[in-house]
């Protein structure tokens, strides 16, 4: 059917230059500074483990989550749907928190290694290839536990009581019910965190490092901040552009499935065997809460006592947190918004709309720094303009997020009263208030808040820019870590991962309060 | 007076043609076999599909510049005639401003039209809380608050069983009675037809024929009429 043809929708198009011109342009900056074009050797080193720890990471997630997500899909019991919601958090946990509480278990002075010394065994590093690993598998294994389980609820209850009737083994259920929804699941879940592991710096930061375990990300900070090279930085930041264009082109189609989606929390319509695999089952939950939940606690614990004495400074590195979360979140809503009711209306250079709002998935926060600070050092002080960079940067990075929660309910609220709107005469800011924000109201909350906690934990451009003063509650901790200040550092932690929690919930509150 | 001077709506795999007229406060029935472009005239006429070629006039005046909001035409649609998230009042509020600034005046008018249509005293209910039935009348008193001279309506209660639809039908008449306005219904059933319209335009073989009476349509069927009749 021919509909009136749409302007182009000015502001959609702003928007999609801005970030042509933060992701594209800063490689473009990257490209024409960098130095040799031919790689050092450590350089090929740096691209070789990034790689691999990436490939690892995915690997090893992946295929730990599985038996949790079984367990999780055909059993019942009590704290289920809570456990299926705290394996949300680690998405939006701030990093340097995950690894504080990873070296608080698993570190030299850890638990774990106390254990391994009281056995008669030399104490183990965390540093190196096998922590990078452990922080990432950490940090990925419930987005990968929450994907495989859309899958296992995604096979039809009438396909198991099907299988049931038939009086199928829990074998040959396992061969054609579930080995083929694994098979079509996998590979997305493998790819998505693959990505993810391929941009991590905070982790490389703290846990890798050494000519062994250097990311390309990493690599590009030690030559920017220590070497105090930009054609370096900027040759490694073409490599790493180029390594994240081609992971995010393989994973274009599989990325553009939320990995958090609603309607986890149905309850188990699957009949389980009993027996030993009850037993497994049981084991596998149990396990993973463990593996996930005490690093936490041992913040908490270790946290709590410095609370009542912070250490200085740590007032305004919160509210220089806070400030940055809230305009890169607001800038994220504007834009994923403006993008995102562009493309559902099919204005002109929708497609190229649709591009743009995936353009940062191709990004990393180092590539888009280094181009930012190549930019900007003729003109100014990098340290001056640390803060804004941030702005910025957290919110191109958060944008395809946004963008695609906000996507499914856009394009229902175009289909369903686009033409009553339309004939009512409803249009601009009139519709956005009547129509528009209030039937996108949850899924803007929702996203919005993920945006805030990513950026209010976020440790990556930041680290590039700051200097002396500045610094934001994540650097602080990081700060204070390198300083063997560990308790000072695991007080700060707390305080961030309550104040990430704490504007998540509060935009995903105003979210849902403002929904119909 | 609605006037379809020369009108083109085909596209590659669908072709619809009409030239025709239709007098003011004439109420019309648009009958024909699914995918024949009942719902594709109606949506030209209300401004949400371009025609390939001819002019759609009302009153001499050509109304491809205009919006949809801003054309003299009030449409019902299947379904989705109502705001889920806002009140009856504020539903019907919006057909009256869109900045929902309601004076006295105007949530004075907007619970008169409630009485006029039966839903007396429900104004600050949301559509969910209502049948479908109750749906289609709120539509109507914003229909009969914003006074468009057309209304459309594509089979806005296609879904409601045979009275209530005859009731409907009833308080369309009444309404377009009292707002003076020219009424175009697509309707499947040649019941609808003959107990709203006076006169029927038949969609057969991509051509829109045009508007007959009813009675003589019915009483003496051309051979297309048959054919979808059965």
């Amino acid at each position: 059917m021919a509909s009136r043809t749409r302007p182009l929708n000015l502001w959609a198009a702003v928007t999609a230059a801005a970030l042509g011109c933060l992701t594209l342009g800063t490689a473009v900056v990257v490209a024409r500074q960098s130095g040799s074009l031919i790689p050092l050797p450590a350089d090929w080193a740096a691209v070789r483990f990034t790689l691999l720890q990436a490939a690892l990471s995915a690997l090893i997630s992946c295929v730990l989550a599985i038996p949790v997500a079984r367990a999780l899909a055909r059993r019942c019991f009590a704290g289920r749907s809570l456990l299926i919601t705290l394996m949300g958090a680690p998405f939006l946990l701030p990093t340097i928190v995950a690894v504080l509480g990873l070296l608080a278990i698993f570190g030299r002075a850890g638990a774990v290694n106390d254990l391994v010394a009281w056995v008669g065994l030399p104490r183990l590093s965390i540093y190196g290839l096998h922590g990078v690993v452990l922080a990432h598998v950490f940090l990925n294994l419930p987005l990968a536990v929450r994907m495989i389980l859309l899958g296992w609820q995604g096979i039809p209850a009438e396909r198991f009581r099907l299988a049931a009737s038939l009086g199928l083994t829990p074998a040959a259920m396992t061969r054609h019910l579930e080995l083929p929804m694994l098979r079509a699941v996998l590979p997305g879940a493998a790819l998505v965190i693959f990505v993810l592991c391929l941009t991590s710096f905070a982790v490389a930061l703290t846990l890798g490092g050494g000519p062994r375990a250097t990311t390309v990300e990493l690599a590009i900070y030690q030559a920017l901040r220590f070497d105090y090279d930009p054609a370096r930085a900027a040759s490694l930041a073409l490599m790493q552009f180029t390594l994240c264009a081609l992971a995010a082109a393989a994973g274009w189609a599989v990325a553009r499935e939320g990995g958090f989606g609603a309607g986890l929390d149905r309850p188990a319509p699957i009949t389980a065997p009993g027996g030993w695999r009850r037993i497994a089952d049981a084991a596998a939950i149990t396990l993973a809460a463990a593996f996930l939940l005490i690093p936490l606690a041992a913040i908490v614990y270790r946290g709590v006592p410095g609370v009542v004495d912070l250490p200085t400074g740590l007032p305004q590195a919160m509210a220089r947190s806070v400030a940055v979360a809230l305009a890169s979140t607001l800038l994220t809503g504007v834009a994923a918004l403006t993008l995102a009711l562009a493309v559902a209306a099919r204005t002109k250079g929708a497609t190229l709309f649709e591009a743009a709002a995936m353009l940062p998935l191709a990004a990393s926060g180092l590539v888009l720094g280094t181009g930012l600070f190549l930019l900007v050092r003729p003109f100014a002080r990098p340290e001056d303009l640390a803060l804004p960079v941030t702005v910025l940067v957290n919110a191109t990075l958060a944008l395809p997020f946004v963008y695609r929660l906000l996507m499914p309910q856009a394009r229902a609220l175009h289909a369903n009263y686009d033409r009553l709107a339309q004939s009512l005469g409803l249009s601009g800011w009139h519709r956005l208030a009547w129509v528009t924000l209030p039937r996108l109201s949850r899924p803007l909350g929702f996203g919005l808040g993920v945006a805030a906690a990513l950026s209010m934990g976020d440790l990556g451009v930041i680290t590039l820019f700051a200097g002396e003063r500045g610094v934001t509650l994540p650097l602080l901790v990081h700060r204070l870590m390198g300083s063997y200040r560990m308790e000072a550092a695991a007080s700060a932690a707390l305080i961030l991962v309550c104040a990430s929690f704490a504007l998540f919930a509060l935009f995903d509150w105003m979210g849902r309060r403002a929904a119909p | 007076m609605l006037h379809l001077d020369h009108l083109d709506l085909s596209l590659p795999d669908f072709s619809l043609t009409a030239d025709w007229q239709v007098p003011d406060c004439a109420r019309v029935a648009i009958i024909g076999p699914s995918g024949a472009g009942k719902s594709t005239l109606l949506n030209a006429i209300a401004g949400f599909v371009v025609p390939t070629a001819g002019r759609i006039r009302w009153d001499g005046q050509d109304l491809a510049p205009l919006s949809p909001g801003d054309r003299p035409v009030s449409i019902l649609f299947q379904d989705q005639n109502l705001f889920p998230h806002l009140t009856l009042t504020q539903n019907i509020g919006l057909g009256l401003s869109s900045r929902l600034r309601l004076t006295a005046q105007d949530q004075a008018n907007i619970a008169r039209a409630l009485d006029r249509v039966g839903l007396s005293g429900l104004g600050q209910r949301r559509p969910a809380q209502l049948s479908g039935g109750q749906q289609g009348r709120a539509a109507l008193a914003r229909a009969l608050l914003r006074a468009r001279p057309l209304l459309l309506l594509d089979e806005p209660f296609a879904a409601l069983g045979p009275a209530l639809k005859s009731e409907m039908l009833d308080l369309v008449a009444a309404v377009a009675d009292e707002t003076g306005a020219t009424v175009l219904m697509v309707t499947h059933d040649p019941d609808d037809a003959q107990r709203f319209a006076d006169q029927t335009v038949l969609l057969a073989d991509g051509l829109a024929l045009a508007p007959v009476a009813t009675r003589d349509l019915f009483a003496n069927p051309p051979q297309a009429l048959r054919d979808y009749l059965g």
